[in-house]
C-alpha cells in the first residue's frame, strides 16, 4: 500500500482516527481496491466502527492487487502521529501513508510546514478480518441529520451517562436518558428532549420501536460528523439488533455500530406487572408530561415491538442474533462473557445488568469480501445475555 | 520607596546586592533550571550564574547579566553559595506571582558572605516580606569541558519549530537520538518506542533554520529522562542553538526574552548516552 493525503483531508484522517480512538483500543487498517477501510471495535465486540476512504480522497491511492494485507495497531500509536489536531490544518502540507512489508512497519510521513518532516514507523500485527455483519438498507427507521442537531441534542446529557433511549413515532424522535430499571427510580433524574421531523433532512419511519445503546461513541461519531459537516444518518430496528450510524460523502464511509439493550427484561416485568401487549406508545406528549410513573409506563410498553415492527423486511443481523426469543433461548449456551464490558458499572457497584448484545463480527481468514452483506454462520462471535438468571 | 529606605543602611556589608524591579524577571528563568532542589549560584561583576544538576550527567546554567539587574554590586570578584531553588522560588513568588500587567513584586536580594543566609526583600504595593534562606556549602559544578573549538556540529532555530517536536516527542522511548550532518538527514530527532521509531527531520534550509554548521556525521544518544527538564526552558525560549563537540556531549543555548525584553540565557548540556557507530 502506498497512499498520499494532502491538504484538509489530513485533518478528516486524523478526526476519524480519533473517534476510532473512542471505540476501541486497536486500530485495524486494511487496504483494499475501493478504498482505505480503518476499523476499531471495542473489548466486548458490542461497538464496532469503520471508515472507507475512497481512492479518490487520496491524490495517490495504490495497492497491490492479489495480495491482502491487514494488520491491526495500538490506536494510540496512530493517534500520537496527529497529535496536534489543533495545529494539524495549518503545519500538515501531506500526508504519506506506506506499507514497508520488508521491514514490517507501517509508515506515515507528515510533510509539514518549513521543510519539517515527520516519520512514524509503526510496528503492527496481522490480523483477521474484521467485519460486522450488518445491512443498514433494510432498516425500517432512517433518519438523517445535520449533526449539529444531535450535538445540540446530546450537550443535555451529562458526560457520566453511558445510555441513552431513542424512542420514534411517525412525526417525531424522543431521546432520554436510560435508567437502570434496579436503581433507585425515586432518584433518578430524567431528561427527555423531543425532536420533530421536520428537523430532519429525512425521516422515515416504519417501526415505533426504542432503541437503547451506548451514548459514548455516538458522541465520537458527532465530533467527527461536525468536524466535516457531512451529514449523519441513523438507522435502527427493534430493540436488541444494532443501531447504525453512519456518515457518507463521496469519498468516504464511515459507520458506528452499536448494539442496543435487548428488550427481554421489559417482557418479563410486563408479564409481571401487566399482560398489556399494547402498540408501543412513545411518551404521550413531550412537554405537558411531568408524571415520572407515566415515563416509566411509556418506557416500559414503548419498547415492545408493536405489530409494525415485523413489517419491513427483518434484517439478517436481527435473525441471526439479537431477537430476544433467541437470545433468551440461547442465554445458556452464551459464547462470550459481557462482564468485562461494563467494567464502569461494576465499579461503581450497580449490578451488571446490561444486556447488550454482541454484534456479530466475521473472525475469518481469509474472508469473503461479499461479507458485510450476508450472515457468518460458523465464525461468528456472540455474546449473548449474562445474568438473566433471576428468573 | 521602603525597599530601598530599609536596606540602604546596611548595605555596606553584603558582599552582593541586586536589586529588580520586576522579580518574575529571576524567578522565570530559574523555573527554565528547575529540576533539583540545589543550585550553585556563582556572581562575577558580570552578572549571575545559576547552575543546577542531575547524575553529573546533566548541567543546566542560567545566566542573568549584570544589566538585567537595576543594582548589581559585589565587592569580591566572585561570590558563590548554594542555595534550595525550590524555596527560592517559593519566595519569589510570596506574592502569589501575579501576571496582572502593572503589578510587579519589586526584588532586592542580598548576601553578606560565607555563613549567612541570602536575604530577600520582597515588595508589591507597598508590602515588604523579608525572607532569610540558609545557604549551602556551594559545591564544584561539573566542568564538561564543553569548549567551542572542539564543536563538530551546530544548528540555530526557532524555538517554535522544536517546541512542536519536543511536545509530540513520544515518551516511551528511552532515548532521544540526534543526528546532524553535512548531507541528508541534516538535523534528526529520533525516538524508538513501543510503538515503532518516529523521525523529525529539519532540512538545512528551512526558514525555521537560523544557522547550520556541521562538519560531521554524528549520531549520540541521550537520555529522554535527562532532556525532559530542558523543555522548560524551550518554552520560554525565541531561539535554541544545538551544538554537539566531538565526544557527542550536546550542548543546548536557548535564548530566553524577558518581560522587559532583555535577554538572557539559559544553556543545558547533556552527555551521549551510548556510542552508536556513525553510518
Amino acid at each position: 500500500m502506498d497512499c498520499v493525503v494532502t491538504g484538509g483531508n489530513v485533518k478528516v484522517l486524523a478526526k476519524a482516527i480519533h473517534s476510532l480512538s473512542r471505540i476501541g483500543d486497536e486500530l485495524y487498517v486494511e487496504p483494499q481496491e475501493d478504498g482505505l477501510a480503518l476499523r476499531s471495535v471495542n473489548s466486548s465486540r458490542s461497538a464496532y466502527a469503520c471508515f472507507l476512504f475512497a481512492p479518490l480522497f487520496f491524490s495517490r491511492y495504490t495497492v497491490h492487487s492479489g495480495h491482502t494485507f491487514r494488520c491491526k495497531m495500538a490506536i494510540k500509536s496512530v493517534q500520537a502521529v496527529f497529535r496536534s489536531l489543533a495545529s494539524l490544518e495549518k503545519t500538515v502540507e501531506k500526508c504519506h501513508i506506506e506499507l514497508d512489508d520488508q521491514n514490517n512497519r507501517l509508515t506515515f510521513t507528515l510533510h509539514c510546514k518549513h521543510g519539517l518532516m515527520k516519520t512514524h514507523n509503526l510496528s503492527f500485527q496481522d490480523s483477521e478480518s474484521l467485519q460486522a455483519v450488518f445491512d443498514k438498507d433494510s432498516y425500517a427507521n432512517v433518519f438523517r441529520s445535520n449533526p449539529r442537531l444531535l450535538v445540540d441534542t446530546v450537550m443535555h446529557f451529562p458526560p457520566s451517562l453511558e445510555e441513552v433511549t431513542v424512542s420514534v413515532s411517525d412525526e417525531r424522535m424522543w431521546v432520554r436518558n436510560h435508567v437502570e430499571e434496579e436503581g433507585d427510580q425515586s432518584k433518578a433524574m430524567l431528561t427527555e428532549l423531543c425532536l420533530a421531523s421536520d428537523e430532519f433532512d429525512h425521516f422515515a419511519v416504519q417501526a415505533h420501536n426504542s432503541v437503547t445503546f451506548c451514548l459514548k461513541e455516538l458522541r465520537g461519531l458527532l465530533v467527527f460528523a461536525e468536524s466535516t459537516g457531512l451529514p449523519m444518518s441513523m438507522y435502527f430496528d427493534e430493540p436488541g439488533s444494532p443501531v447504525v450510524l453512519s456518515v457518507t460523502d463521496s469519498v468516504l464511509e464511515g459507520n458506528f455500530v452499536l448494539a442496543t439493550l435487548s428488550d427481554d427484561s421489559n417482557h418479563r416485568k410486563k408479564n409481571n406487572s401487566r399482560g398489556a401487549h399494547t402498540l408501543p406508545p412513545p411518551p404521550p406528549d413531550d412537554f405537558m408530561n411531568d408524571d415520572i410513573d407515566s415515563y416509566l409506563i411509556a418506557m416500559d410498553t414503548s419498547v415492545a415491538p408493536g405489530p409494525s415492527a415485523t413489517g419491513p423486511p427483518t434484517p439478517q443481523l436481527a435473525d441471526s442474533i439479537c431477537s430476544k426469543q433467541t437470545a433468551a433461548a440461547s442465554h445458556r449456551t452464551r459464547l462470550h462473557s459481557e462482564e468485562e464490558e461494563e467494567d464502569k458499572t461494576t465499579d461503581s457497584g450497580r449490578p451488571p445488568n446490561k444486556k447488550f448484545c454482541s454484534l456479530f463480527f466475521g473472525s475469518v481468514l481469509p474472508p469473503s469480501p461479499q461479507m458485510s452483506t450476508q450472515p457468518v454462520s460458523s465464525q461468528q462471535v456472540l455474546a449473548s445475555d449474562s445474568e438473566d438468571d433471576v428468573q | 520607596m521602603p525597599l530601598s529606605t530599609q536596606s540602604q543602611g546596611d548595605a555596606e556589608q553584603y558582599v552582593l546586592v541586586a536589586s529588580l524591579d520586576n522579580a518574575r524577571n529571576l524567578s522565570n528563568i530559574l523555573k527554565a533550571i528547575t529540576f533539583k532542589d540545589h543550585a550553585i549560584f556563582s556572581a562575577t561583576p558580570n552578572g549571575l550564574k545559576v547552575t543546577v544538576e542531575d547524575s553529573k550527567c546533566l548541567q543546566a546554567n542560567a545566566f542573568i547579566q549584570a544589566e538585567i539587574f537595576q543594582e548589581f554590586t559585589i565587592r569580591d570578584d566572585s561570590v558563590g553559595f548554594q542555595v534550595n531553588l525550590t524555596v527560592l522560588l517559593d519566595c519569589l513568588n510570596i506574592f502569589g506571582g501575579s501576571t496582572v500587567p502593572g503589578v510587579s513584586t519589586a526584588l532586592r536580594m542580598c548576601y553578606k558572605g560565607y555563613g549567612y543566609p541570602l536575604t530577600l526583600f520582597l515588595e508589591e504595593g507597598g508590602v515588604v516580606t523579608v525572607c532569610k534562606i540558609n545557604t549551602q556549602e556551594p559545591e564544584e559544578p561539573v566542568d564538561f569541558e564543553f569548549c567551542s573549538t572542539n564543536v563538530t556540529n551546530k544548528v540555530i532555530l526557532l524555538s517554535e519549530s522544536l517546541k512542536e517536536a519536543f511536545s509530540e516527542l513520544d515518551m516511551t522511548s528511552e532515548v532521544l537520538q540526534i543526528t546532524m550532518s553535512p548531507s541528508q538527514p541534516y538535523f534528526r530527532l529520533s525516538t524508538f518506542g513501543n510503538s515503532g521509531n518516529a523521525h523529525y527531520d529539519y532540512p538545512k534550509d528551512s526558514d525555521m533554520m537560523e544557522l547550520f554548521r556541521c562538519t560531521k556525521t554524528q549520531t549520540n544518544r541521550y537520555k529522554m529522562s535527562l532532556l525532559k527538564p530542558s523543555t522548560k526552558a524551550l518554552a520560554l525560549s525565541c531561539k535554541v542553538s544545538v551544538r554537539t563537540d566531538s565526544r557527542g556531549f550536546l550542548s543546548l543555548q536557548y535564548l530566553v526574552r524577558n518581560d522587559d525584553g532583555q535577554i538572557c540565557f539559559v544553556e543545558y548540556f547533556c552527555c551521549p548516552d551510548e556510542e552508536v557507530e556513525e553510518q
